[in-house]
């Protein structure tokens, strides 16, 4: 990724860090990359910047083994195309499983990581990739007040 | 409201006259250490000028294909360095660039140069020296045919994007590896008769399925290499041809068309509808149908791709193609003959040269010319199919014998 | 007015690796380590994980437990760290932006050694009490390093705790009292330019980590007129079990108030994560009413201690992000090489 200088990194990195698209309210669409105006709606559109809930599942995915230059270092890692609850798609890493793991239809979390560092010193990107969601901590808070009592029952 | 593509309001497209090919040349695809950009442009330019019986001087109008001579050469304005080596100044050259397509979309310039009356002889050629950087930047430099803010900035790579489309196609209709491997064994059973082929060795589903994974589930034996090379066509009008050639070959629809750069927006990333709008008008061009069509060459920079395009060309229903490849109809002798010169995969891939490489071996098809046992019998009309990138741009062309 | 923690985060990078692993490699008695630092595996980040990550990941918990925290609301965000990305661009500024704070708010990294997130946890405090902000975040987490075959490097681990300050009703945990204990020791340090701190091997627990900690945390209880009977939980910076323990015995506090937030045997030591990872650990389990004596650790050297009063508001904001037990369980263990390459101990060129 050396093409490209500072300022173009800079210039999506909000949209990198929070996954940020465009809604327009006139029709209800979401839209990922943002969009100045709604191509359904056109002049009659009323769009704004939304934050996605960065839920959403695996449309399809690839376990990249050959990256580019600037991605080899990660290799093995799992690109997924993932639609997102609010319906656009986005292509991202998906991280935290073993690739053999990753289904079409698998349900996955937004979390933040790096991308990618420029060569010799140069910037650090980071950005969204996506996880696979794990729920299961919510049952730990019942796990832990039991454990709690039983040991204030021990004293 | 969305841009129709459609053509002028005049029935025949406003075009003024019809357009032949009229001499091809080509160069072996494949790693050419001591050749550069200029010298394959030149080898194969001047096969196509000797084949006509003419002067350079005679060219008015070069057009070509050219990906990306800045980043794999440091060199850009390649239009004119080409014209001037070929010692041809001052005609005008220009360089055209649509990632893989940039051959295709050349022809398409070319063409349209002669069909409106402008010119008489445009040399329309297409070239790329991909062996000077390593593999890891040449997968660097082609990822900028995708979207780079948004999927390359990600870490997907070319061979990623596809197999994204595999992946899905596999869930969708039931593809198997095994099936998909066959698409790299016919191609290279083609490209083992054909002399200009990067690789002419044969090959197994074994051989394939062994291969090392680049990007699940596609392997390296499911991806095109990276090639140098340059082809080369010269195009007159069909009522000149006979100056030039006994045989012209006619240009009997020609259609480009564009479509996103990333999958993201794509609903279906099953098709390439670029390919489909492009294939709609060629054909009604042409006024033919899909069943005149004798050979077929289509982009298989990745197996998955040729069964793409059999069925967005509209040879198949979508999800059917790859039965075609369980009862080997798509072998020279079979129902439809694809990719006889061994395709992207087994002819190789030098990115701006192939969609004009393609059309040489459509010609010499049509000719009767084609070498090593791989000629269709009969071969009246081919159809050339060249993709840029994921499908961004795709051209077709008919070609026709009569 | 009633000051303290309205939100708490914690994350912890999935890898681990065993001390078997390590001493393996170097031909190292594991035993002695094991038992010598009381510690089993500890936490690895993987090669898209950095400091600045796991403090956005951390954060984002933290703001779901402040749910009633607008963005627009933090005036101060700190990072306070020993393995800031940068040596110069602040950590800060990059969570900031993440968590879509900007641009109306101050933000810095910090640091001092191991405790440069209490530190910047005190100043949030006193920003809130003076009126300067509305909330405060202040962020602890590391990708510690430890040179290869020196004993750090079995503790060295990687991950981080966030805490959103504030005032009023949201508060789940009130900072009754601080107090912070400093002098110049230069027991562990890292010169510009260096990969790996050096450290001055016994030297680092009389003078260095027990002279600040047990000075610290008696000075805050005469401060208070309070006594460890008083406290329900104590947690302490913990580089490895033993020093931790060692201080709590000292100073009085049953060995099961410390055990709760003792992470250090299953995590490593998370360096500037390290004690604010055992409070987030408390928080987990503790009830309202319940009291709880913080005191962190950094070389070079300090303490700050903390008298902090859980209140009912916990209850209903605890289950809106993992606990830190959760981390701990999700874990995938890797060999010897695996960690050399996603710490990038290989030279390539
Ligand atoms: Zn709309």
């Amino acid at each position: 990724m050396s093409v490209s200088g500072v300022p173009r990194h800079w210039r999506s990195q909000r949209e990198r860090y929070r996954l940020l698209g465009t809604y327009c309210e006139n029709c209800g669409t979401s839209f990922f990359p943002r969009r100045k105006i709604c191509p359904k709606c056109r002049r009659k559109g009323r769009t704004r910047e939304v934050e996605f809930s960065g839920r959403g599942r695996v449309f399809s995915y690839t376990v990249i083994h050959v990256g580019s230059k600037t991605f080899d270092e990660y290799a093995p890692y799992v690109i997924g195309l993932i639609e997102l609850q609010e319906g656009p798609r986005v292509l991202s890493q998906i991280v935290d499983c073993k690739p053999e793991d990753v289904h079409i239809g698998m349900e996955v979390e937004v979390c933040f990581r790096k991308l990618f560092e420029q060569e010799d010193g140069g910037i650090i990107s980071y950005g969204f990739k996506f996880r696979p969601v794990d729920d299961s901590w919510v049952e730990y808070y019942g796990k832990l007040l039991a454990e709690k009592k039983a040991r204030t029952a021990q004293t | 409201m969305r841009g129709t593509g459609g053509f002028s309001k005049r029935g025949d497209h406003g075009l003024k006259r019809e357009v032949a090919i009229v001499a091809v040349g080509a160069t072996r695809f494949g790693e050419h250490w001591s050749k550069g950009l200029k010298d394959l442009a030149w080898e194969a330019g001047v096969q196509a000028v000797e084949e006509a019986g003419i002067s350079g001087k005679d060219i008015q109008y070069i057009v070509f294909g050219n990906m990306s001579g800045g980043m794999f050469e440091g060199q850009e304005h390649v239009g004119a360095l080409v014209a001037d080596f070929l010692g041809l100044n001052p005609v005008p050259a220009t360089r055209v660039e649509a990632a893989c397509a940039s051959g295709g979309v050349a022809f398409f310039q070319g063409y349209l140069a002669v069909a409106s009356g402008m010119y008489d002889l445009v040399a329309v050629g297409g070239v790329e020296k991909m062996t000077d950087v390593e593999p890891g930047q040449a997968t660097e430099i082609l990822s900028a045919a995708m979207d780079y803010e948004w999927e390359a900035y990600f870490g997907a790579t070319f061979p990623g994007v596809y197999a994204l489309m595999a992946t899905r196609y596999m869930h969708d209709y039931g593809l198997k590896p095994e099936t998909l491997a066959k698409v790299a064994v016919k191609n290279h059973y083609h490209g083992s008769m054909n002399p200009l082929a990067h690789f002419r060795n044969r090959m197994t589903v074994e051989d394939v399925l062994s291969s090392p994974i680049v990007a699940h589930p596609l392997r390296r034996n499911d991806c095109c290499p990276v090639s140098d090379g340059a082809a080369c066509v010269l195009l007159a009008p069909l009522d000149e041809a006979h100056k030039y050639t006994d045989t012209p070959i006619i240009v009997k629809g020609v259609a480009q068309a564009s479509d996103t750069l990333s999958l993201l927006e794509r609903r279906d990333i099953c098709t390439l509808n670029a390919t489909v709008q492009a294939a709609e008008k060629a054909f009604a061009m042409a006024k033919l149908a899909r069943r005149d069509v004798d050979l077929v060459e289509v982009h298989d920079c990745f197996t998955i791709a040729e069964i793409l395009a059999l069925e967005d060309l509209g040879f198949c229903a979508k999800g059917e193609a790859f039965k075609l490849y369980e009862e080997g109809e798509t072998y020279v002798g079979g129902r439809l003959p694809v990719n006889t010169d061994g395709g992207l995969k087994a002819g190789g891939h030098a990115v701006g040269a192939t969609g004009v490489k393609q059309l040489v071996e459509i010609v010499k098809q049509l000719r009767g010319e084609a070498e090593g046992g791989r000629q269709v019998d009969e071969a009246e009309i081919g159809l050339a199919h060249n993709v840029g990138g994921s499908g961004a741009t795709a051209v077709v062309t008919i070609l026709s014998r009569r | 007015m009633r000051v303290g923690i309205v939100g708490y985060g914690a994350y912890v990078p999935r890898l681990r690796i065993r001390v078997e692993e390590i001493a393996r490699v170097w031909g190292h008695d594991a035993n002695s380590y094991r038992e010598g630092l009381g510690i089993e595996e500890k936490s690895v980040p993987s090669l898209d994980e950095d400091t600045a990550t796991i403090a956005v990941e951390a954060a984002r918990n933290a703001m779901r437990r402040a749910r009633e925290v607008k963005p627009s609301e933090v005036g101060a965000l700190f990072v306070g760290s020993e393995s800031h990305p940068y040596v110069v661009k602040p950590t800060a500024a990059t969570v900031a932006e993440a968590l879509g704070l900007t641009p109306s708010l101050t933000a810095a990294d910090t640091e001092f050694a191991c405790k440069a997130a209490t530190t910047a946890i005190q100043a949030c405090l006193g920003m809130v009490k003076a009126g300067y902000i509305r909330y405060g975040i202040s962020i602890g987490a590391d990708t510690a390093q430890g040179a290869p075959r020196d004993a750090l490097e079995y503790t060295a681990a990687a991950g981080g705790a966030a805490y959103v300050i504030g005032a009023g009703e949201g508060v789940i945990a009130e900072v009754e009292a601080t107090y912070s204990y400093t002098q110049d020791v230069p027991d562990f340090w890292r010169r510009d330019g260096d990969s790996y701190p050096r450290h001055a091997g016994r030297f680092t627990g009389e003078p260095a980590y027990f002279e600040h900690v047990i000075n610290c945390t008696r000075i805050l209880l005469e401060k208070t007129g309070t006594t460890p009977r008083d406290y329900d939980y104590v947690v302490f910076h913990q580089p490895n079990s033993k020093f931790p323990l060692k201080a709590a015995r000292e100073l009085g506090f049953e060995d099961k108030k410390l055990h709760p937030g003792l992470l250090v045997n299953r995590l490593g030591n998370t360096y500037s994560g390290s004690s604010l990872l055992g409070l987030a650990a408390v928080l987990d389990v503790a009830s309202p009413g319940e009291r709880i004596l913080l005191t962190s650790y950094g070389s070079g050297a300090g303490s700050d201690s903390f008298s902090i009063r859980v209140t009912a508001a916990i209850d209903s904001k605890r289950k809106l992000a993992p606990p830190v037990i959760y981390y701990l369980d999700k874990r995938e263990y890797i060999d010897y090489s695996t960690y050399a390459r996603y710490r990038r101990l290989f030279k390539e060129r």
